[in-house]
């Protein structure tokens, strides 16, 4: 139980000091959101009465102790520009953003585990060398380069597949799933190329260990010896960097959602920079750093289900 | 980069007595829409547009928000005005049949088509319009641009059902001209009592109706099914947001779009060279690309300095390399469907030779530093890089700093804190700005402040000759320097006709676009 409520005590101090920063960083950006709802015309007059409108000339912490209490309610406000609810421009795009993650990470260690397996298998062969020199050419392929070229074969050359853009899922299932394709492919190529590498490495230490060579020397396989008792191993440190993963993907999707004009979180978070609709700004980064806390503490939970000796502690 | 106007300087259109000849023409919509429609989004083959663009709009309310964007999709397509501009730049009966000027040029009396009707069913009557008129008369937080515009206005007043006086308190021509766009368009009296939220739905007069605004994706207007003219060709038109122009053009290769408004890199324009695919229109923009040049700084307050700066840019050579030769070569705060415009081009051609001269007896022979601000926009920040390295062959030193678009804005704009600046002005007959000694260049020279004043109250063809003269004199004084005026690059699919080659409203006009 003290293990739980100190983790608590963590994520909640995370998430404070997180607010605090979110909130400093995006009121210190230069322009503000007054002139941009006024326009280029408007007389510098009208811009600092609608700012005192708006409460945008109030001392910043005031500002931020109100905010900070709307948000413990649930309550992220309304943008200043549409007037919309936050919470509402963001769920649509919550949506976008987690099939491009979810699927884009699920694609990565489809491809990842596989690959990683037979170059530590084969890591002394052509193959092995093969495999490693493709997962050292795709990290220094950068994600919208990618996406471009996957958008110039398959989308222009050919023809299979719309270029961009996005249909919800309920609006139409073909639909959808045609048009996440290739940004989703994007995403798990780049971070595949990640993960091969420790996948390879987490092996290539399974197959020195005395219990793989034990199970080679009574007849296994060497597939079968490293699927029976390399998985388990090595997902302890691969569960972390799959986790650490997560984050770059989130942020790998803004660069993708732009590429593709996929209407996610990263989008709305561009859009409202641009705009300095301080108050999207604020909730959409407050959800993603909640989203990054909430994966690792899933990470925590995982390593205690993979491995037995974690749960001595008696949770 | 959209910026809007202060004052407008008169327009030439004869608008004599009666605007009836007009209506013959303009209507020269594009004959004969047929069925087949473009792709829609969801594959089926339905009557549908699909129209790629770069900006959206934050909202569907252009009374309160200056941004181009929203007039682009409602000015003529959801609410209609009085008159229309065509793509000549001509004046052209919409919602008024025709129209009559009092001899002062102070009164206009508008014949409204009885046909005309809301797509509540409501009829477009003389008190709806005077309705409109007062309704924004009223509203304290109407953007700055519409109250200027508006406050030539005295009284408008309904004489019957069907005409609709309009006093203004000084002869303006601009103000017919301004009736055109955002400041004129009709909204169903009704609209409020109907529920309707303007910054969501529409409440218009014009052949389609605001159906959907996907935030961060799309605005599609529906075809009104009630619509009093010709019925919109397509049932269903989207208009698409990229913010990168690459996504763009990939998707109109792809087949995804059938129309690409504006191609934003005029690099791409080869790769719709294939004929039996897309069809490529090059026509003209209001969009002068001005180089702003700060007149409160001492070095730029001399002409001198301001003449060898014009004459040590070579600007052909810059429109060839940064936007691929497209655009028009201009020398003024003038575009070629401005009633006045004339090529003064060659006011002051490239002569690094005699630029280096006229420094030196400005007193700057030793060089010159200056900040050059600019946007971080594609056109503007190209432009300062060629434009700075040809100063430096002057002795003129250009530190070029890039600035986010929303800092530009306060800094620059607002606070005038800067040398030099790029920056397109995209507002159709935008000259009078210059007459605001407080706008950014803070220019203000008062003869020609005074210039433009008589033109706009004079009448007709002495307005156009005074209008001439005063562009004539920002060139000689090189009050800026006009680098190009922005090309208006569309592309559709081989089958789309009917789309307008010159941007000279606001409006991406589908009224004319059919489908083969």
């Amino acid at each position: 139980m003290r293990r739980v409520a100190a983790k608590l005590a963590v994520f909640a101090l995370t998430l404070l000091g997180a607010s605090a920063l979110i909130f400093l960083v995006a009121n210190a950006l230069p322009g503000d959101v007054a002139q941009v709802l006024l326009g280029t015309d408007a007389t510098p007059s009208a811009v600092a009465e609608l700012r005192h409108e708006l409460g945008l000339d109030r001392p910043l912490a005031v500002r931020y102790l109100e905010w900070l209490a709307d948000v413990l309610h649930g309550d992220f406000g309304t943008s200043l520009l549409s007037g919309d609810r936050v919470t509402d421009l963001m769920a649509p795009r919550i949506a976008v953003t987690f099939w491009l993650v979810g699927l884009g990470m699920l694609g990565s260690i489809l491809v990842a585990l596989p690959a990683g397996m037979a170059a530590a298998l084969k890591r002394r062969r052509w193959p092995g060398f093969a495999i490693s020199a493709a997962g050292q050419l795709g990290m220094s392929v950068p994600a919208f380069w990618l996406g471009i070229l996957l958008v110039m074969v398959f989308a222009v050359g050919l023809g299979w597949l719309p270029a961009n853009g996005y249909v919800p899922l309920g609006a139409n299932p073909g639909q959808w799933l045609s048009h996440l394709v290739l940004p989703v492919a994007t995403l798990a190529l780049v971070q595949a190329a990640v993960l091969l590498r420790y996948v390879r490495s987490a092996f290539v230490e399974v197959l020195d260990e005395d219990y793989y060579r034990t199970a080679r020397s009574i007849g296994w396989t060497p597939f079968r010896a490293l699927l029976r008792h390399g998985v388990r191993n090595a997902a302890v440190s691969l569960v972390t960097v799959v986790g650490l993963q997560v984050s770059t993907a989130l942020v790998g999707a803004i660069v993708i959602e732009q590429v593709f004009t996929l209407p996610g979180l990263g989008s709305l978070l561009l859009t409202a920079v641009a705009q300095r609709d301080l108050v999207v700004v604020q909730g959409t980064v407050m959800f993603l750093v909640l989203a990054v806390l909430v994966v690792n503490a899933a990470v925590d939970v995982g390593y205690t289900l993979i491995d037995p000796r974690q749960r001595g502690g008696r949770v | 980069m959209g910026l809007s106007n202060w004052r407008r300087p008169i327009q030439s259109i004869a608008l004599v007595l009666a605007g009836v000849l007009a209506l013959t023409s303009c209507a020269g919509a594009a004959g004969g829409g047929s069925t087949q429609g473009g792709q829609s989004q969801s594959g089926q083959a339905q009557h549908d547009l699909v129209v790629g663009a770069t900006l959206e709009p934050a909202s569907m309310d252009p009374w309160h928000n200056t941004a181009a964007s929203i007039p682009q999709v409602l000015l003529y397509n959801v609410y209609e005005t009085l008159v229309k501009v065509d793509q000549d730049g001509k004046i052209c009966p919409l919602l008024a049949r025709e129209w009559e000027i009092s001899a002062d040029r102070t009164e206009y009396t508008f014949h409204l088509n009885p046909a005309a009707k809301f797509a509540s069913g409501a009829p477009v009557d003389a008190a709806a319009v005077v309705a409109n008129i007062d309704r924004l008369k009223a509203d304290a937080k109407l953007t700055e641009t519409l109250k200027l515009q508006l406050a030539v206005v005295d009284s408008a007043t309904a004489l019957d059902s069907q005409r609709v006086l309009v006093k203004l308190t000084r002869p303006s021509m601009m103000w017919l001209y301004d009736m055109s766009s955002t400041l004129g368009m009709m909204v169903d009296p009704a609209a409020a009592s109907n529920g309707v939220d303007l910054s969501k739905q529409s409440a218009g007069s014009g052949p389609y109706t605001v159906s959907k605004h996907n935030q961060g994706v799309s605005v599609v207007l529906a075809k009104s099914a009630t619509y009093w003219g010709t019925p919109a060709r397509f049932d269903e038109v989207t208009f698409r947001y990229f913010g990168d122009p690459n996504a763009m053009n990939a998707a109109m290769l792809a087949g995804d779009l059938d129309v690409i408004s504006n191609l934003q890199a005029p690099d791409a324009l080869s790769q719709f060279s294939d004929t039996s695919r897309f069809t490529t229109l090059k026509g003209t923009t209001n969009g002068e690309v001005v180089m702003g040049l700060n007149n409160d700084n001492e070095a730029l307050s001399k002409l001198e300095v301001r003449q060898a700066l014009t004459m040590a840019i070579d600007r052909k050579a810059l429109m060839d390399t940064v936007w691929n030769g497209q655009g028009t070569l201009i020398g003024s705060m003038a575009v070629p469907t401005d009633p006045w415009y004339e090529d003064l081009f060659n006011t002051y051609p490239y002569d690094p030779a005699k630029a280096k001269d006229l420094l030196k007896q400005a007193g700057y022979a030793k060089g010159l530093k200056l900040r050059f601000r600019v946007p971080v926009i594609p056109y503007a920040v190209n432009s300062a890089k060629f434009v700075a390295s040809q100063l430096r062959d002057v002795g003129v030193d250009a530190e070029i700093e890039e600035l986010e678009f929303s800092r530009w804005i306060p800094e620059v704009l607002t606070n005038g804190d800067y040398d030099m600046t790029i920056v397109a002005h995209v507002e159709a007959r935008d000259l009078g700005k210059f007459a605001d000694k407080n706008y950014y260049w803070h220019y203000g020279n008062p003869t020609f402040a005074k210039l433009y004043q008589e033109a706009d109250e004079a009448d007709q063809a002495t307005g156009v000759e005074l209008m001439r003269q005063a562009a004539k004199l920002l060139a000689d004084d090189c009050a800026a320097i006009w680098l190009f005026a922005l090309p208006n690059l569309v592309i559709t699919k081989a089958s789309v006709v009917g789309v307008p080659a010159n941007q000279a409203t606001l409006s991406f006009d589908l009224t004319t676009v059919a489908s083969r």
